[in-house]
Protein backbone atom coordinates (compact mmCIF):
# COMPACT_ATOMS: atom_id res chain seq x y z
CA UNK A 1 0.00 0.00 0.00
CA UNK A 2 1.17 3.27 -0.85
CA UNK A 3 1.70 6.02 1.34
CA UNK A 4 -1.11 8.52 -0.27
CA UNK A 5 -3.59 4.91 0.01
CA UNK A 6 -2.90 4.26 3.78
CA UNK A 7 -3.38 7.77 4.36
CA UNK A 8 -6.61 7.62 3.02
CA UNK A 9 -7.97 4.57 4.41
CA UNK A 10 -7.51 6.94 7.82
CA UNK A 11 -9.54 9.61 6.85
CA UNK A 12 -11.92 7.38 5.61
CA UNK A 13 -11.76 5.44 9.37
CA UNK A 14 -12.23 9.02 10.97
CA UNK A 15 -15.28 9.69 8.71
CA UNK A 16 -17.02 6.56 9.75
CA UNK A 17 -17.23 7.55 13.04
CA UNK A 18 -19.77 10.13 12.12
CA UNK A 19 -23.30 9.08 12.03
CA UNK A 20 -24.71 12.15 10.08
CA UNK A 21 -24.19 14.54 7.44
CA UNK A 22 -24.09 17.02 10.16
CA UNK A 23 -21.61 15.81 11.96
CA UNK A 24 -18.90 15.11 8.90
CA UNK A 25 -20.26 18.62 7.76
CA UNK A 26 -19.34 20.02 11.49
CA UNK A 27 -15.63 18.48 11.55
CA UNK A 28 -14.89 20.01 7.77
CA UNK A 29 -15.98 23.07 9.31
CA UNK A 30 -13.35 22.86 11.80
CA UNK A 31 -10.96 21.67 9.33
CA UNK A 32 -11.46 24.22 7.56
CA UNK A 33 -11.39 26.98 9.84
CA UNK A 34 -8.30 25.50 12.41
CA UNK A 35 -5.91 25.32 9.07
CA UNK A 36 -4.08 28.01 7.99
CA UNK A 37 -3.04 26.65 4.56
CA UNK A 38 -1.18 28.84 2.15
CA UNK A 39 0.77 31.86 2.21
CA UNK A 40 -0.74 35.03 1.52
CA UNK A 41 1.73 36.46 -0.95
CA UNK A 42 0.25 33.45 -3.19
CA UNK A 43 -3.29 34.53 -2.89
CA UNK A 44 -3.22 36.57 -6.20
CA UNK A 45 -4.24 36.04 -9.53
CA UNK A 46 -1.17 33.91 -10.91
CA UNK A 47 -2.46 30.32 -8.49
CA UNK A 48 -6.09 31.27 -8.56
CA UNK A 49 -8.67 28.64 -9.61
CA UNK A 50 -11.75 29.79 -10.74
CA UNK A 51 -14.60 27.68 -9.83
CA UNK A 52 -17.03 30.04 -10.50
CA UNK A 53 -19.01 30.47 -6.99
CA UNK A 54 -15.94 29.85 -4.76
CA UNK A 55 -12.72 30.83 -5.16
CA UNK A 56 -9.54 28.15 -4.93
CA UNK A 57 -5.75 29.09 -4.57
CA UNK A 58 -2.95 26.53 -5.34
CA UNK A 59 0.62 26.37 -5.14
CA UNK A 60 3.08 23.38 -4.95
CA UNK A 61 6.76 23.35 -4.78
CA UNK A 62 9.09 20.36 -4.44
CA UNK A 63 11.77 19.55 -1.92
CA UNK A 64 13.12 15.81 -1.57
CA UNK A 65 11.89 14.69 -4.36
CA UNK A 66 8.51 15.18 -2.75
CA UNK A 67 5.68 17.93 -3.71
CA UNK A 68 4.52 20.19 -1.26
CA UNK A 69 1.16 21.75 -1.61
CA UNK A 70 -0.69 24.65 0.07
CA UNK A 71 -4.28 25.56 -0.96
CA UNK A 72 -6.63 27.82 0.41
CA UNK A 73 -10.62 29.20 -0.23
CA UNK A 74 -12.92 31.70 0.09
CA UNK A 75 -15.46 29.27 1.13
CA UNK A 76 -15.48 27.18 4.27
CA UNK A 77 -16.31 24.20 2.99
CA UNK A 78 -14.66 23.84 -0.06
CA UNK A 79 -11.19 24.93 2.49
CA UNK A 80 -12.60 21.78 4.37
CA UNK A 81 -12.68 19.64 1.51
CA UNK A 82 -9.11 21.09 0.29
CA UNK A 83 -7.59 20.06 3.98
CA UNK A 84 -8.56 16.53 3.53
CA UNK A 85 -6.89 16.24 0.24
CA UNK A 86 -3.77 18.25 0.88
CA UNK A 87 -3.39 15.59 3.83
CA UNK A 88 -3.58 12.57 0.91
CA UNK A 89 -1.48 14.50 -1.85
CA UNK A 90 1.10 16.79 -0.13
CA UNK A 91 4.44 15.59 1.03
CA UNK A 92 4.29 12.99 -1.45
CA UNK A 93 6.63 11.69 -4.45
CA UNK A 94 5.03 12.92 -7.75
CA UNK A 95 4.74 9.17 -9.40
CA UNK A 96 2.69 8.41 -6.44
CA UNK A 97 0.75 11.55 -6.71
CA UNK A 98 -0.17 10.71 -10.54
CA UNK A 99 -1.68 6.98 -9.37
CA UNK A 100 -3.34 8.09 -6.72
CA UNK A 101 -6.99 8.50 -7.28
CA UNK A 102 -9.51 10.15 -5.25
CA UNK A 103 -12.20 7.73 -4.26
CA UNK A 104 -12.44 7.83 -1.06
CA UNK A 105 -13.76 10.90 -0.92
CA UNK A 106 -17.23 8.92 -2.10
CA UNK A 107 -16.82 6.67 0.67
CA UNK A 108 -17.01 9.50 3.60
CA UNK A 109 -20.14 10.83 1.85
CA UNK A 110 -18.73 13.61 0.22
CA UNK A 111 -19.03 12.66 -3.62
CA UNK A 112 -21.16 15.54 -4.32
CA UNK A 113 -18.60 18.06 -3.68
CA UNK A 114 -16.01 16.56 -7.22
CA UNK A 115 -18.96 16.28 -9.63
CA UNK A 116 -17.46 18.41 -12.08
CA UNK A 117 -21.00 20.61 -12.63
CA UNK A 118 -20.21 21.89 -8.86
CA UNK A 119 -19.04 25.56 -9.21
CA UNK A 120 -16.62 25.30 -6.06
CA UNK A 121 -13.15 24.75 -7.89
CA UNK A 122 -12.32 21.28 -6.21
CA UNK A 123 -12.44 19.04 -9.94
CA UNK A 124 -10.18 21.83 -11.31
CA UNK A 125 -8.18 21.83 -8.27
CA UNK A 126 -7.53 18.03 -8.31
CA UNK A 127 -6.91 18.52 -11.82
CA UNK A 128 -3.81 21.00 -11.08
CA UNK A 129 -2.50 18.82 -8.23
CA UNK A 130 -1.76 16.04 -11.08
CA UNK A 131 -0.11 18.72 -13.40
CA UNK A 132 1.61 19.98 -10.60
CA UNK A 133 2.85 16.10 -10.36
CA UNK A 134 2.95 15.27 -14.48
CA UNK A 135 5.32 18.41 -14.44
CA UNK A 136 7.54 17.76 -11.62
CA UNK A 137 7.67 13.93 -12.68
CA UNK A 138 9.14 15.24 -15.88
CA UNK A 139 11.56 17.19 -14.66
CA UNK A 140 13.03 14.29 -12.57
CA UNK A 141 12.93 11.82 -15.25
CA UNK B 1 -57.77 33.44 -2.87
CA UNK B 2 -55.68 30.96 -3.84
CA UNK B 3 -56.03 27.70 -2.90
CA UNK B 4 -52.64 26.54 -1.66
CA UNK B 5 -53.23 22.96 -1.50
CA UNK B 6 -55.08 22.35 -4.61
CA UNK B 7 -52.23 23.99 -6.37
CA UNK B 8 -49.47 22.61 -5.11
CA UNK B 9 -51.13 19.44 -6.08
CA UNK B 10 -50.75 20.45 -9.75
CA UNK B 11 -47.18 20.38 -9.49
CA UNK B 12 -45.84 16.72 -9.41
CA UNK B 13 -42.02 17.60 -8.67
CA UNK B 14 -43.40 19.19 -5.44
CA UNK B 15 -43.63 16.16 -3.83
CA UNK B 16 -40.56 14.84 -4.04
CA UNK B 17 -37.76 14.35 -0.89
CA UNK B 18 -34.28 15.93 -1.73
CA UNK B 19 -31.84 14.42 0.37
CA UNK B 20 -34.30 12.52 2.32
CA UNK B 21 -36.44 16.11 3.21
CA UNK B 22 -39.49 16.97 1.44
CA UNK B 23 -38.21 19.84 -1.35
CA UNK B 24 -38.25 23.55 -0.49
CA UNK B 25 -37.98 24.73 -4.42
CA UNK B 26 -37.11 28.45 -3.48
CA UNK B 27 -35.02 29.15 -7.13
CA UNK B 28 -37.59 30.17 -8.70
CA UNK B 29 -36.17 32.78 -10.36
CA UNK B 30 -34.27 30.35 -12.20
CA UNK B 31 -36.65 28.43 -13.75
CA UNK B 32 -40.57 27.72 -12.37
CA UNK B 33 -41.83 24.21 -12.20
CA UNK B 34 -43.73 22.57 -14.52
CA UNK B 35 -47.74 22.32 -14.07
CA UNK B 36 -49.15 18.63 -15.05
CA UNK B 37 -50.97 20.85 -17.40
CA UNK B 38 -48.05 21.65 -18.93
CA UNK B 39 -46.49 17.84 -19.23
CA UNK B 40 -49.86 16.25 -20.56
CA UNK B 41 -49.86 18.74 -23.01
CA UNK B 42 -45.81 17.77 -23.96
CA UNK B 43 -47.31 14.04 -23.79
CA UNK B 44 -50.04 14.45 -26.03
CA UNK B 45 -48.03 16.08 -28.89
CA UNK B 46 -45.77 13.92 -28.57
CA UNK B 47 -48.54 10.83 -28.20
CA UNK B 48 -50.96 12.48 -31.21
CA UNK B 49 -50.03 14.75 -33.74
CA UNK B 50 -46.60 15.39 -33.79
CA UNK B 51 -45.63 16.42 -37.59
CA UNK B 52 -44.12 19.52 -38.75
CA UNK B 53 -45.24 22.38 -39.26
CA UNK B 54 -46.62 25.04 -41.84
CA UNK B 55 -45.71 22.43 -45.01
CA UNK B 56 -47.76 19.34 -44.52
CA UNK B 57 -51.43 18.70 -46.43
CA UNK B 58 -51.80 16.31 -44.56
CA UNK B 59 -53.70 15.83 -41.05
CA UNK B 60 -51.60 15.79 -38.43
CA UNK B 61 -49.15 19.03 -40.02
CA UNK B 62 -52.60 20.58 -39.98
CA UNK B 63 -53.33 19.72 -36.41
CA UNK B 64 -49.86 20.39 -35.21
CA UNK B 65 -49.84 24.01 -37.15
CA UNK B 66 -53.08 24.63 -36.05
CA UNK B 67 -51.79 24.64 -32.24
CA UNK B 68 -48.64 26.04 -32.89
CA UNK B 69 -50.48 29.02 -34.13
CA UNK B 70 -53.00 29.09 -31.63
CA UNK B 71 -50.17 29.45 -29.07
CA UNK B 72 -48.90 32.46 -30.63
CA UNK B 73 -52.70 33.61 -30.48
CA UNK B 74 -52.44 32.88 -26.45
CA UNK B 75 -49.39 34.89 -26.11
CA UNK B 76 -50.53 37.80 -28.42
CA UNK B 77 -53.68 38.08 -26.40
CA UNK B 78 -51.43 37.67 -22.88
CA UNK B 79 -49.71 40.57 -23.36
CA UNK B 80 -52.08 42.20 -25.56
CA UNK B 81 -49.99 42.95 -29.00
CA UNK B 82 -51.75 44.07 -31.71
CA UNK B 83 -51.12 41.25 -33.76
CA UNK B 84 -50.28 37.42 -33.66
CA UNK B 85 -47.51 38.34 -36.25
CA UNK B 86 -45.63 40.58 -33.54
CA UNK B 87 -45.08 37.70 -31.37
CA UNK B 88 -41.71 35.53 -32.51
CA UNK B 89 -41.05 32.00 -31.09
CA UNK B 90 -37.22 32.30 -30.31
CA UNK B 91 -35.45 29.56 -27.90
CA UNK B 92 -35.55 31.60 -24.61
CA UNK B 93 -34.92 35.29 -23.47
CA UNK B 94 -31.35 35.54 -24.27
CA UNK B 95 -32.20 34.14 -28.33
CA UNK B 96 -34.69 37.42 -28.40
CA UNK B 97 -31.94 39.60 -27.31
CA UNK B 98 -29.57 38.33 -29.63
CA UNK B 99 -32.14 38.25 -32.78
CA UNK B 100 -32.76 42.29 -32.21
CA UNK B 101 -29.32 43.43 -31.48
CA UNK B 102 -28.03 41.50 -34.37
CA UNK B 103 -30.69 43.36 -36.43
CA UNK B 104 -29.79 46.38 -35.02
CA UNK B 105 -26.20 46.03 -36.64
CA UNK B 106 -27.24 47.76 -39.79
CA UNK B 107 -29.11 50.51 -38.18
CA UNK B 108 -26.89 51.89 -35.62
CA UNK B 109 -23.89 53.96 -37.03
CA UNK B 110 -20.18 55.16 -35.14
CA UNK B 111 -21.55 57.93 -32.46
CA UNK B 112 -24.41 56.52 -31.58
CA UNK B 113 -25.34 56.17 -27.77
CA UNK B 114 -26.96 52.68 -26.78
CA UNK B 115 -28.21 52.99 -22.66
CA UNK B 116 -28.66 49.89 -20.66
CA UNK B 117 -29.01 49.46 -16.71
CA UNK B 118 -26.77 49.21 -13.99
CA UNK B 119 -29.28 46.10 -12.81
CA UNK B 120 -28.75 44.00 -16.30
CA UNK B 121 -28.69 39.90 -16.35
CA UNK B 122 -25.48 39.03 -18.59
CA UNK B 123 -27.82 38.08 -21.41
CA UNK B 124 -28.87 42.15 -21.65
CA UNK B 125 -25.02 42.97 -21.75
CA UNK B 126 -22.96 41.00 -24.09
CA UNK B 127 -25.37 41.06 -26.93
CA UNK B 128 -25.26 45.28 -26.84
CA UNK B 129 -21.63 45.19 -26.12
CA UNK B 130 -20.83 43.19 -28.95
CA UNK B 131 -22.94 45.36 -31.39
CA UNK B 132 -21.21 48.54 -30.12
CA UNK B 133 -17.30 46.98 -30.56
CA UNK B 134 -19.16 46.15 -34.33
CA UNK B 135 -20.88 49.39 -35.21
CA UNK B 136 -18.47 51.31 -32.97
CA UNK B 137 -21.29 52.66 -31.19
CA UNK B 138 -20.60 53.77 -27.52
CA UNK B 139 -22.33 51.83 -24.51
CA UNK B 140 -23.56 53.90 -21.82
CA UNK B 141 -24.89 52.64 -18.29
CA UNK B 142 -27.80 54.36 -16.04
CA UNK B 143 -26.86 53.85 -12.87
CA UNK B 144 -28.31 52.08 -9.46
CA UNK B 145 -28.73 53.01 -5.95
CA UNK B 146 -28.01 51.43 -2.76
CA UNK B 147 -31.50 49.81 -2.31
CA UNK B 148 -31.23 48.69 -5.94
CA UNK B 149 -33.01 51.13 -7.68
CA UNK B 150 -32.13 53.09 -10.77
CA UNK B 151 -31.08 56.39 -10.56
CA UNK B 152 -33.73 58.21 -12.53
CA UNK B 153 -32.55 61.72 -12.68
CA UNK B 154 -29.26 59.79 -14.43
CA UNK B 155 -31.05 58.09 -16.64
CA UNK B 156 -33.29 61.53 -17.88
CA UNK B 157 -29.77 62.88 -18.00
CA UNK B 158 -28.34 60.57 -20.45
CA UNK B 159 -30.99 60.05 -23.23
CA UNK B 160 -29.47 62.64 -25.75
CA UNK B 161 -30.49 63.43 -29.32
CA UNK B 162 -27.55 60.77 -29.70
CA UNK B 163 -29.60 57.84 -27.89
CA UNK B 164 -30.94 54.80 -30.12
CA UNK B 165 -31.58 52.42 -28.25
CA UNK B 166 -32.71 51.29 -24.60
CA UNK B 167 -32.52 48.15 -22.56
CA UNK B 168 -33.91 47.58 -19.49
CA UNK B 169 -34.80 44.58 -17.81
CA UNK B 170 -38.61 45.29 -16.22
CA UNK B 171 -37.74 43.23 -12.89
CA UNK B 172 -33.78 42.71 -12.15
CA UNK B 173 -32.86 38.98 -11.23
CA UNK B 174 -30.73 39.70 -8.61
CA UNK B 175 -32.43 42.39 -6.59
CA UNK B 176 -35.85 41.56 -7.82
CA UNK B 177 -36.16 45.32 -8.04
CA UNK B 178 -39.43 46.35 -10.29
CA UNK B 179 -38.37 49.02 -12.27
CA UNK B 180 -40.45 52.04 -13.64
CA UNK B 181 -40.11 50.86 -17.50
CA UNK B 182 -43.04 53.36 -18.64
CA UNK B 183 -41.34 56.03 -17.99
CA UNK B 184 -38.22 54.94 -18.92
CA UNK B 185 -39.88 54.28 -22.55
CA UNK B 186 -41.82 57.61 -22.64
CA UNK B 187 -38.31 59.30 -22.04
CA UNK B 188 -36.67 57.74 -24.42
CA UNK B 189 -39.50 57.90 -27.29
CA UNK B 190 -38.92 61.54 -26.32
CA UNK B 191 -35.77 61.49 -28.64
CA UNK B 192 -36.74 58.48 -31.18
CA UNK B 193 -35.13 55.66 -29.37
CA UNK B 194 -36.18 52.10 -29.63
CA UNK B 195 -36.44 50.39 -25.52
CA UNK B 196 -36.11 46.72 -25.44
CA UNK B 197 -37.44 45.69 -22.10
CA UNK B 198 -35.85 42.15 -20.01
CA UNK B 199 -39.39 40.49 -19.21
CA UNK B 200 -37.70 37.57 -18.11
CA UNK B 201 -38.04 38.07 -14.14
CA UNK B 202 -41.36 40.41 -14.53
CA UNK B 203 -43.55 37.92 -16.82
CA UNK B 204 -43.99 35.64 -13.65
CA UNK B 205 -45.43 37.85 -11.39
CA UNK B 206 -46.75 40.39 -13.89
CA UNK B 207 -49.17 40.52 -17.02
CA UNK B 208 -47.38 43.62 -18.99
CA UNK B 209 -49.73 45.20 -21.68
CA UNK B 210 -47.16 46.48 -24.67
CA UNK B 211 -49.30 48.25 -26.04
CA UNK B 212 -50.14 50.30 -22.96
CA UNK B 213 -46.30 50.35 -22.15
CA UNK B 214 -45.53 51.53 -25.90
CA UNK B 215 -42.72 49.27 -25.70
CA UNK B 216 -40.81 48.35 -29.09
CA UNK B 217 -39.33 45.64 -28.06
CA UNK B 218 -40.63 42.87 -25.12
CA UNK B 219 -38.43 39.41 -24.38
CA UNK B 220 -38.93 36.59 -22.12
CA UNK B 221 -38.62 32.45 -21.09
CA UNK B 222 -41.04 30.13 -21.16
CA UNK B 223 -39.23 28.41 -18.42
CA UNK B 224 -39.58 31.16 -16.05
CA UNK B 225 -43.77 31.02 -16.25
CA UNK B 226 -44.67 27.45 -15.83
CA UNK B 227 -43.50 26.42 -19.71
CA UNK B 228 -40.87 24.01 -20.54
CA UNK B 229 -36.92 25.24 -21.43
CA UNK B 230 -35.84 25.93 -25.03
CA UNK B 231 -38.71 28.28 -25.90
CA UNK B 232 -38.98 32.22 -26.04
CA UNK B 233 -40.57 34.89 -26.54
CA UNK B 234 -40.15 38.29 -28.33
CA UNK B 235 -42.61 40.90 -28.89
CA UNK B 236 -41.60 42.89 -31.59
CA UNK B 237 -43.76 46.35 -32.42
CA UNK B 238 -44.21 45.61 -36.78
CA UNK B 239 -42.86 48.60 -38.09
CA UNK B 240 -39.50 47.61 -36.06
CA UNK B 241 -39.73 44.41 -36.96
CA UNK B 242 -40.26 45.15 -40.66
CA UNK B 243 -37.27 47.38 -39.92
CA UNK B 244 -34.59 44.41 -38.80
CA UNK B 245 -33.35 42.50 -41.53
CA UNK B 246 -33.64 38.25 -41.24
CA UNK B 247 -31.62 36.85 -38.33
CA UNK B 248 -30.97 33.00 -39.99
CA UNK B 249 -31.39 32.02 -43.03
CA UNK B 250 -32.79 29.12 -43.77
CA UNK B 251 -36.19 27.06 -44.48
CA UNK B 252 -39.45 28.52 -43.07
CA UNK B 253 -38.35 32.02 -43.45
CA UNK B 254 -38.75 32.56 -47.06
CA UNK B 255 -41.01 33.20 -49.69
CA UNK B 256 -39.19 32.52 -52.77
CA UNK B 257 -35.63 30.79 -53.26
CA UNK B 258 -33.48 31.02 -56.50
CA UNK B 259 -29.38 30.96 -56.88
CA UNK B 260 -29.97 34.72 -58.43
CA UNK B 261 -32.22 35.77 -55.11
CA UNK B 262 -34.57 35.12 -52.18
CA UNK B 263 -37.57 36.68 -51.02
CA UNK B 264 -38.00 36.43 -47.45
CA UNK B 265 -41.70 35.73 -45.87
CA UNK B 266 -43.62 38.14 -43.97
CA UNK B 267 -43.71 38.33 -40.23
CA UNK B 268 -43.63 36.10 -37.93
CA UNK B 269 -42.01 33.90 -40.43
CA UNK B 270 -39.24 36.16 -41.47
CA UNK B 271 -36.99 35.26 -37.70
CA UNK B 272 -38.52 32.02 -37.44
CA UNK B 273 -35.79 29.73 -39.82
CA UNK B 274 -35.73 26.06 -39.71
CA UNK B 275 -38.56 23.72 -37.73
CA UNK B 276 -38.89 25.42 -34.15
CA UNK B 277 -39.67 23.70 -31.10
CA UNK B 278 -43.11 22.86 -32.18
CA UNK B 279 -44.37 21.12 -28.48
CA UNK B 280 -42.44 23.53 -26.69
CA UNK B 281 -44.40 26.60 -27.99
CA UNK B 282 -47.42 24.59 -27.68
CA UNK B 283 -46.39 23.58 -24.38
CA UNK B 284 -45.54 27.80 -23.50
CA UNK B 285 -49.72 28.59 -24.21
CA UNK B 286 -51.14 25.54 -21.50
CA UNK B 287 -48.58 27.38 -18.93
CA UNK B 288 -49.81 31.02 -19.84
CA UNK B 289 -53.34 29.33 -19.56
CA UNK B 290 -52.45 28.12 -16.61
CA UNK B 291 -51.33 31.05 -14.64
CA UNK B 292 -54.22 33.21 -15.88
CA UNK B 293 -56.51 30.79 -14.56
CA UNK B 294 -55.33 31.11 -11.00
CA UNK B 295 -54.58 35.16 -12.22
CA UNK B 296 -51.72 37.84 -12.05
CA UNK B 297 -53.36 39.77 -9.49
CA UNK B 298 -54.27 36.80 -7.08
CA UNK B 299 -50.87 35.56 -7.66
CA UNK B 300 -49.08 39.06 -6.89
CA UNK B 301 -50.89 39.73 -3.67
CA UNK B 302 -50.14 36.15 -2.54
CA UNK B 303 -46.59 36.56 -3.38
CA UNK B 304 -46.62 39.80 -2.06
CA UNK B 305 -47.75 38.09 1.40
CA UNK B 306 -44.59 35.57 1.32
CA UNK B 307 -42.06 38.23 0.53
CA UNK B 308 -43.56 40.28 3.47
CA UNK B 309 -43.29 37.41 6.08
CA UNK B 310 -40.12 36.38 4.86
CA UNK B 311 -38.55 39.12 4.95
CA UNK B 312 -39.81 40.02 8.26
CA UNK B 313 -38.51 36.58 9.68
CA UNK B 314 -34.99 36.80 8.02
CA UNK B 315 -34.24 40.50 9.18
CA UNK B 316 -34.79 39.38 12.56
CA UNK B 317 -31.50 36.84 11.97
CA UNK B 318 -28.62 38.81 13.01
CA UNK B 319 -25.65 40.16 10.88
CA UNK B 320 -28.00 38.89 7.87
CA UNK B 321 -28.19 41.73 5.36
CA UNK B 322 -30.88 42.07 2.03
CA UNK B 323 -29.28 43.45 -0.75
CA UNK B 324 -32.76 45.24 -3.01
CA UNK B 325 -34.87 47.25 -0.58
CA UNK B 326 -36.75 48.93 -3.44
CA UNK B 327 -40.07 49.89 -2.73
CA UNK B 328 -41.51 47.61 -5.33
CA UNK B 329 -40.17 44.47 -5.28
CA UNK B 330 -40.83 40.84 -6.24
CA UNK B 331 -40.73 37.73 -4.37
CA UNK B 332 -37.32 37.88 -4.18
CA UNK B 333 -34.93 38.23 -1.25
CA UNK B 334 -31.49 38.47 -2.04
CA UNK B 335 -28.73 38.30 1.24
CA UNK B 336 -25.70 37.77 2.91
CA UNK B 337 -24.80 36.93 6.84
CA UNK B 338 -22.02 38.20 7.92
CA UNK B 339 -19.09 37.34 6.89
CA UNK B 340 -20.22 33.51 5.42
CA UNK B 341 -19.77 32.42 1.89
CA UNK B 342 -23.22 32.11 0.46
CA UNK B 343 -21.98 28.92 -1.30
CA UNK B 344 -21.57 27.40 2.25
CA UNK B 345 -24.94 28.27 2.86
CA UNK B 346 -26.22 27.14 -0.31
CA UNK B 347 -24.57 23.96 0.64
CA UNK B 348 -26.31 23.02 3.66
CA UNK B 349 -29.51 24.25 2.50
CA UNK B 350 -29.15 21.87 0.04
CA UNK B 351 -28.51 19.02 2.93
CA UNK B 352 -32.01 20.11 4.37
CA UNK B 353 -33.50 19.71 1.15
CA UNK B 354 -34.08 23.69 0.59
CA UNK B 355 -33.07 24.32 -3.21
CA UNK B 356 -31.80 28.20 -3.11
CA UNK B 357 -29.43 30.11 -5.76
CA UNK B 358 -26.13 31.36 -4.94
CA UNK B 359 -23.63 33.09 -6.41
CA UNK B 360 -23.35 36.23 -8.32
CA UNK B 361 -26.77 35.62 -10.26
CA UNK B 362 -25.18 36.75 -13.55
CA UNK B 363 -25.13 40.22 -12.88
CA UNK B 364 -21.75 40.54 -11.82
CA UNK B 365 -22.03 44.39 -12.14
CA UNK B 366 -24.56 44.52 -9.45
CA UNK B 367 -22.35 42.48 -7.16
CA UNK B 368 -19.27 45.06 -8.05
CA UNK B 369 -21.44 47.81 -6.43
CA UNK B 370 -22.39 46.08 -3.50
CA UNK B 371 -18.38 44.79 -3.45
CA UNK B 372 -19.86 41.10 -2.46
CA UNK B 373 -18.79 38.02 -4.27
CA UNK B 374 -22.55 36.74 -4.17
CA UNK B 375 -25.35 36.68 -2.40
CA UNK B 376 -27.69 33.81 -1.28
CA UNK B 377 -30.84 34.51 -3.40
CA UNK B 378 -34.43 32.94 -2.62
CA UNK B 379 -37.44 33.46 -5.01
CA UNK B 380 -40.68 32.41 -4.10
CA UNK B 381 -43.59 31.11 -6.50
CA UNK B 382 -47.42 31.38 -6.17
CA UNK B 383 -47.03 27.31 -5.44
CA UNK B 384 -44.86 28.37 -2.11
CA UNK B 385 -46.09 28.13 1.08
CA UNK B 386 -45.47 30.07 4.88
CA UNK B 387 -44.54 27.03 6.61
CA UNK B 388 -41.83 26.45 3.75
CA UNK B 389 -40.54 29.72 4.98
CA UNK B 390 -40.37 28.10 8.38
CA UNK B 391 -38.52 25.36 7.70
CA UNK B 392 -36.05 27.67 5.33
CA UNK B 393 -35.51 30.35 7.93
CA UNK B 394 -35.37 27.37 10.73
CA UNK B 395 -32.79 25.73 7.98
CA UNK B 396 -30.71 29.21 7.48
CA UNK B 397 -30.36 29.86 11.55
CA UNK B 398 -29.10 25.99 11.58
CA UNK B 399 -26.52 26.81 8.78
CA UNK B 400 -25.33 29.81 10.25
CA UNK B 401 -24.78 28.21 13.95
CA UNK B 402 -22.16 25.89 11.79
CA UNK B 403 -21.04 27.78 9.59
CA UNK B 404 -20.45 31.24 12.50
C1 LIG C 1 -33.39 39.21 -16.22
C2 LIG C 1 -32.98 38.03 -17.04
N1 LIG C 1 -32.62 38.20 -18.32
C3 LIG C 1 -32.25 37.16 -19.09
C4 LIG C 1 -32.21 35.87 -18.60
C5 LIG C 1 -31.76 34.76 -19.50
O1 LIG C 1 -32.81 33.90 -19.79
P1 LIG C 1 -32.56 32.56 -20.61
O2 LIG C 1 -31.41 31.89 -19.96
O3 LIG C 1 -33.84 31.81 -20.47
O4 LIG C 1 -32.28 32.95 -22.03
C6 LIG C 1 -32.57 35.64 -17.27
C7 LIG C 1 -32.52 34.27 -16.71
O5 LIG C 1 -32.13 34.03 -15.60
C8 LIG C 1 -32.96 36.74 -16.48
O6 LIG C 1 -33.29 36.57 -15.20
Amino acid sequence: MSSIQKIQEEIIDEFSMFDDWMQRYEYMIDLGKSLPLINEAYKTDDYIIKGCQSKVWVHAQMEDNKIHFTADSDAIITKGIIAILIRAFSGQSPQDIIDADTAFIDEIGLKEHLSPTRANGLVSMIKEIKLYAVAYQTQLN
Amino acid sequence: MLDINKIREDFPILKREVNGKPLVYFDNAATSQTPQVVIDAIVDYYSTYNANIHRGVHSLSQEATDAYEQARIKIQKHFNAAQSYEIIFTSGTTHSINLVSSGFESLINQGDEVLLSALEHHSNIVPWQMLCEKTGATLKVIPMTQSGELDMAAFAKAVTPKTKLVFVNHVSNALGTVNDIKTIIAKAHSVGAAVLIDGAQATPHIKPDVQALDVDFYVCSAHKICGPTGVGILYGKQEWLDKLPPYQGGGEMIETVTFEKTTYAGLPHKFEAGTPNICGGIATGVGLDYMNSIGFDTIATYENELLTYATEKLIAIDGLKIYGTSKEKTAVISFNVGEIHPYDIGTILDKLGIAVRTGHHCAQPIMDFYKIPGTVRASFSFYNTMEEIDIFVAGLEKAVLMLS
